[in-house]
């Protein structure tokens, strides 16, 4: 059990997202993040969401283009870096799905799970680019699985 | 990971095998369209062997709840594990679905 480093190069096809997702999971695992509520819901959707905005709206579905994931593992905490190539885009400028007149709309609910999900989530300047930090959950105050 | 797609009495319902994400929403919006387009109006979708929904997947239950609601069907969601029930509570859209605590209150709630 120790803290890990590691990259992953994807080529742009939302098939390979699941696998990508469950070799996070497992080399958390491996690192001593064992808060399985945590990796079994915040991780899974996060990465799942980073790795599909990416691939759809950063790369638009271009074969020829790649996703590349950086990862930094330990026991208390994972650090997730999703970069595409694409043009970025404003993270600030994003309706709140939750509002009424969002709700029933089809789209839009990716970087809001992110957010609520994860502990800590940031960009670059460019927007190519999303961090995401989760933290170990404290067993005695169970903290929490969404934030609301 | 799949759909299972079955008839029980009136009602159609569907098993979520796995996830439900971006990779394979089509298939099930595919899935419940044609039983749609062949005539069925009372849709139950079943979460019980569901892992987890991303984005993608919440969306295509809107979309299809909206396109089963224009051909005045009904659609029911049902088992879903406390992860779903967070991912609907976040993203508000409990208030959007009727969601069923189990397949036999789901079923007669049509």
């Amino acid at each position: 059990m120790q803290s890990s480093e590691f990259s992953l190069s994807l080529s742009t096809d939302v098939r390979a997202i699941e696998a990508a997702v469950e070799t996070v999971v497992d080399r958390s695992l491996a690192a001593g993040f064992d808060d399985d509520d945590r990796l079994r819901l915040n991780l899974r959707v996060s990465l799942s969401e980073a790795l599909a905005n990416a691939m759809l709206n950063g790369n638009r579905t271009d074969p020829e283009k790649t996703v590349r994931v950086d990862a930094r593992l330990g026991p208390g905490r994972i650090v997730i870096r999703v970069t595409d190539e694409g043009g970025g885009f404003d993270p600030d400028d994003l309706p709140d799905p939750t509002l009424p007149e969002y709700r029933s709309h089809g789209r839009g609910r990716g970087i809001f799970l992110i957010r609520h999900l994860m502990d800590a989530v940031e960009f670059n300047d460019r927007g190519n680019s999303i961090t995401m930090v989760l933290e170990r959950g404290d067993p005695e105050t169970e903290t929490g699985r969404g934030r609301t | 990971m799949g759909f299972e797609v079955r008839k029980q009495g009136e009602v159609t319902v569907i098993d979520v095998e796995g996830q439900l994400i971006v990779g394979n929403r089509q298939e099930l919006k595919q899935k419940v369209l044609d039983e749609l387009e062949g005539g069925a109006r009372k849709f139950m979708i079943d979460f019980s062997n569901t892992g987890y929904i991303d984005s993608s997947g919440l969306g295509v239950l809107v979309s299809l709840s909206k396109k089963i609601r224009e051909q005045a069907g009904e659609l029911r969601l049902a088992n879903l594990n406390e992860d779903l029930r967070t991912l609907f509570e976040l993203t508000k859209l409990d208030t959007l679905f009727h969601i069923a605590d189990n397949r036999d209150e789901a079923l007669s709630s049509f």
